[in-house]
């Protein structure tokens, strides 16, 4: 009898949890080719590579003060929108930088293949693993701030080595959030899918600027 | 300094000042990793690892 209750119970929290996933992913994909199209806009306008630090900066303050607070409401979705197109937008500044290398072309259909492979990897192991990865957001959040530090501290001392460590732990990092995003969705401790693809398209847009940023360096390294 | 540099530098604080609420709310509130939870994801960090590497090799 207690088998079956505990049948009867955990039921809705499961239904919750998959219609979360499916909204996450879809409200994913509709973000990643949003970003897309203005990545190209910002590519043909040929805008110069501030655009980036400006754009992220606008798409920080827009996802710590205004979409929290707007991610209950239908609001929130047009909020998501304009977080992720900024950050498309200044990705493409970023982008138009990379096509003018010689190996530029190769560079960036690696990363983008990179990432995507590595998203999809670790969302099927965080799925069908019966790990709850959620354990991990101390040690992730500890991570991200020794490598934002060691990001502050390599502004002034522009070692390439120190650039490419951080890149390397940024990708690694990542990778951990979204074992522990895509758990925390899974287990119910995410139930707002906009915040889901918020963190999610954060680890996958982090992810490609990373590996973009190793992948150019390595590639010159003769 | 440069403007981006600038940028870069106000857009690092920021990340820190958002990134130590949410350490300190894991860490008194997350969830302790139970055993061989610790095993499973650097398995499948070490994973990413190898593939990080397969890329660079492939550009290089």
């Amino acid at each position: 009898m207690n088998q079956f209750n505990s049948v009867v119970a955990t039921r809705p929290n499961a239904d919750v949890a998959n219609k979360v996933l499916k909204n996450t992913y879809i409200l994913l994909s509709a973000t990643l080719a949003f970003s897309a199209v203005m990545a190209l806009v910002s590519m043909s306008l040929a805008v110069p590579p501030i655009a980036y630090m400006i754009s992220v900066i606008a798409s920080m303050v827009l996802g710590i003060f205004v979409l929290p607070r707007t991610a209950n409401s239908s609001t929130g979705i047009g909020v998501i929108f304009l977080v992720t197109g900024l950050l498309g937008f200044g990705l493409g500044s970023i982008l138009s930088m990379y096509l003018a290398l010689p190996k530029g072309p190769q560079i960036i259909a690696t990363a983008m293949g990179g990432t995507g492979i590595i998203f999809l990897g670790l969302s099927a192991y965080a799925m069908t693993t019966k790990r709850d990865f959620s354990f991990m957001g101390g040690f992730l959040f500890a991570g991200m701030m020794v490598l934002v530090i060691a990001m502050l501290a390599n502004i002034f001392l522009e070692m390439p080595a120190l650039a490419m460590a951080v890149s390397g732990g940024i990708i690694l990092v990542m990778s951990g959030f979204i074992l522990f995003d895509t758990s925390r969705i899974i287990n119910g401790g995410e139930t707002n899918y906009i915040m889901a693809t918020y963190g999610l398209y954060l680890s996958i847009f982090n992810i490609f600027i990373s590996l973009l940023q190793l992948l150019g360096m390595m590639s010159n390294d003769d | 300094m440069e403007w981006g540099k600038i940028l870069a530098f106000v857009a690092g604080i920021m990340m820190l000042f958002f990134l130590w609420p949410a350490y300190k709310h894991h860490q008194q509130n997350g969830k302790q990793a139970e055993k061989g939870d610790w095993n499973a994801a650097i398995f499948a960090i070490g994973g990413v690892v190898l593939f990080v590497l397969l890329l660079i090799m492939s550009v290089r």
